[in-house]
């Protein structure tokens, strides 16, 4: 009799929050029936009711009669010059760590009333008060994430353990590189131990030296591409987000995931408010709702990240319940979290990352050696004109001589005609 | 024609004036203003001192722009030939085959390019099918260019065609009875006559292969960043409109002055104008 009684319980427990959580009044949530909210998040970041997923949005629609304007944006600072253009008005958005600290920073965001949000319960304790946003005044954790060095174990002779991996010349032409300038640099930071906040000039400039040695082995700058690419075989190292990882080995087994020894960067995406927001009390509706231990678990299940939501990671349902990457114990690998760095650092790094993308590899000046190698740190600062744009300037010299060469001949030739 | 144009022309012209002003000439003034102010607004020459380190990439896009060009030239006067010697009906069947690929975006059109010129592209393992070893093709320059031909091709193509279509051939039969073989009815005819067209082919191949952002990206593998990315990094990515309005303006006047040199170099022919 006891035990049913505790079943018993237990299952009102579990149904309770779902029914008849919220805070808000019913009538509240009625008057909500027939607004609009807009929400923004990353690409491909919800079960969107593709292979049998949950439809999360429709279902928000269809449980409170709110219609949803969803966007989509591809990293923080896309999504940040968006906002800051003011061309847009979104309720929700969901940026990582260092974004959300720069959002807060510059008054973006507004403070989400936690008492309207009941199943915030779930949020344990280690994803509670996190640098980024110490009181948690203005975020809700939606997923958390570590970057690895992805594989394909048939085009790789030996395991990597280290981050160096994506400058090793045999594999020429088969690295893929990250195409944002944040995440870039903390590999490159990675490898050289630097401290990915750091406010030094100097060692911004080093690590940029690094990434700009990486081109000798022609390295394809990705973002979502990476997908297809290391699905096909394209590709035989890129370093991504290790929930990706999970849906890319979906579709070809031979890839693999390593954490690099060097350490990795750790993340959090958080679900905030934006200030002048029309419609904050569907907005926190709407985060309630997502933390909704049906709903997590769909979100999880589908884009393959880690859940920081209890009614998730404890459930043995979950298909990646224990999953050795997506939920390493704690300190079993180095990582460093992003923090929002000051806008003289900000301008360095855009500054930085236009000259490594710009730069041509090129041996006599290389600086291959002194990362791995005993070579010197040369200085390389200066040469604003590569042996390429020269002979740019060479092959646009020739055609403009071409050019001109013609416009003389007619000249003499017309005057020659004239005069017979 | 009177110089003086009448209250009716007037307001026939008032809409495209209110247009331009707005969409034209106000977005003009912004990135003029943008390129010389800091963030808060104060007035600076810093963004155009910062601009000599961007040389390379300025080059790199005229020059590929200028090679796009030009094969695209090469390719397009023949067949705008060629089709303007049909009848009537093939004419319009060719010309609609020319269009038919702009019905579909010009990002899915690039995109499907990556998937055939991989590695393991479809090219590639066509090749292999036959015991021949993959070609390397994407992340080149050629594959940049390439993407450049394919997507601005038709732009050359129909200003070039809807001249020779309209082309007045009882000069081609003077030139015949002239006593001119084939070679130089077209020399000496068919090309003076079609220069309008190809002027305006020329610069709208060129302007757009100049300030691309999208193929190199993708075709390119980030590798040849043309200054189309640089500036698209600064407003997506730095959120420094400043330094890319600087950029911009740059370009601009670099494209106007090829322009301006085209032009004179094109002004002795027979009545050209764009």
């Amino acid at each position: 009799m006891k035990k049913v009684f505790a079943l018993l319980l237990a299952f009102v427990a579990a149904t309770l929050p779902v029914f008849t959580g919220f805070a808000v009044e019913a009538d509240e949530i009625e008057a909500l029936r027939g607004t609009t909210l807009y929400v923004y998040n990353w690409g491909e970041y919800i079960s969107d009711g593709s292979d049998d997923s949950l439809d999360v949005i429709s279902e928000f629609e269809n449980r409170f009669g709110i219609d949803v304007v969803y966007d989509t944006f591809d990293n923080n600072e896309t999504m940040y010059s968006k906002l800051k253009s003011g061309g847009v008005a979104y309720d929700i958005v969901i940026p990582s760590d260092y974004m959300i600290e720069r959002m807060i920073a510059e008054n973006m965001l507004e403070k989400i009333d936690c008492s309207n949000i009941p199943n915030y319960k779930y949020i344990p304790e280690k994803y509670r008060g996190l640098s980024y946003d110490p009181k948690d005044e203005y975020s809700v954790p939606y997923t958390v994430g570590m970057v690895g060095l992805i594989y394909n174990t048939s085009m790789v002779s030996e395991a990597p353990t280290s981050w160096k991996a994506l400058w090793d010349k045999n594999y020429t032409g088969s690295i893929l590189m990250f195409n944002n300038p944040r995440d870039a640099f903390a590999i490159a930071q990675s490898v050289l131990g630097m401290d990915y906040n750091m406010q030094s000039e100097a060692a911004w400039k080093v690590a940029a030296e690094l990434l700009k040695e990486q081109k000798i082995v022609s390295p394809t700058y990705v973002s979502d591409e990476i997908f297809n690419m290391m699905e096909s075989g394209e590709a035989a190292f890129a370093p991504y987000y290790a929930g990706d990882y999970l849906s890319m080995k979906d579709n070809n087994p031979d890839l693999a995931l390593v954490y690099p020894e060097e350490g990795v960067n750790f993340f959090v995406d958080a679900m905030c408010i934006l200030k002048g927001t029309k419609n904050k009390l569907a907005a926190e509706l709407f985060i309630d709702f997502m933390l909704d231990p049906e709903i997590a678990l769909a979100n999880a299940e589908y884009i393959c990240y880690a859940s920081p939501h209890t009614g998730v990671y404890t459930n043995p349902e979950y298909s990646y319940y224990q999953d050795e990457f997506l939920y390493p114990e704690d300190g079993q690998f180095k990582t460093q979290n992003f923090l929002n760095l000051n806008p003289k650092t900000l301008a360095l790094m855009s500054s930085l990352w236009d000259d490594v993308k710009n730069h041509i590899p090129n041996s006599d000046s290389s600086n291959y050696d002194f990362f791995f190698g005993d070579g010197e740190l040369g200085n390389s600062n200066g040469t604003v004109m590569t042996p390429e744009a020269w002979n740019y300037v060479i092959y646009i010299g020739i055609f403009v001589a071409v050019c001109l060469a013609y416009v003389v001949f007619r000249y003499v030739r017309k005057k020659y005609r004239e005069k017979v | 024609m009177s110089n003086r144009s009448s209250l009716g022309a007037k307001l026939i012209a008032a809409p495209y004036i209110v247009w331009s002003a707005l969409f034209i000439i106000a977005p003009l003034i912004f990135v003029v203003y943008y390129s010389f102010t800091t963030a808060d607004g104060s007035f600076t020459f810093a963004n155009m001192a910062e601009l000599g380190k961007y040389a390379p990439t300025f080059l790199r896009s005229i020059w590929f722009g200028i090679v796009a060009t030009l094969i695209c030239l090469v390719i397009a006067f023949p067949l705008a030939y060629f089709i303007s010697q049909k009848t009537d009906k093939v004419q319009r069947t060719l010309v609609l085959l020319v269009m038919l690929p702009m019905w579909m975006s010009f990002l899915i059109r690039t995109y499907s390019w990556m998937a055939l010129l991989q590695d393991t592209g479809l090219i590639n393992g066509f090749l292999s099918k036959f015991g021949i070893d993959p070609v390397h093709m994407i992340n080149t320059p050629g594959a940049v260019i390439l993407g450049m031909v394919y997507n601005f091709l038709p732009y050359m193509i129909m200003p070039i065609y809807s001249v020779m279509a309209k082309l007045d051939y009882s000069m081609v039969e003077a030139c015949q009875d002239l006593g001119g073989n084939r070679l130089t009815v077209i020399r000496r005819c068919i090309i003076p006559m079609s220069m309008p067209g190809v002027v305006s082919g020329i610069t709208m191949v060129f302007v757009p292969s100049v300030s691309t952002f999208y193929i190199s990206q993708k075709l390119g593998g980030g590798s040849f960043d043309l200054i189309g990315d640089v500036i698209e990094r600064q407003f997506q990515q730095s959120y420094n409109y400043n330094l890319g309005a600087a950029i911009s303006l740059v370009l601009m006047v670099l494209i106007l002055i090829c322009m301006a040199v085209m032009n004179h170099f094109t002004e002795d022919e027979e009545g050209m104008i764009i």
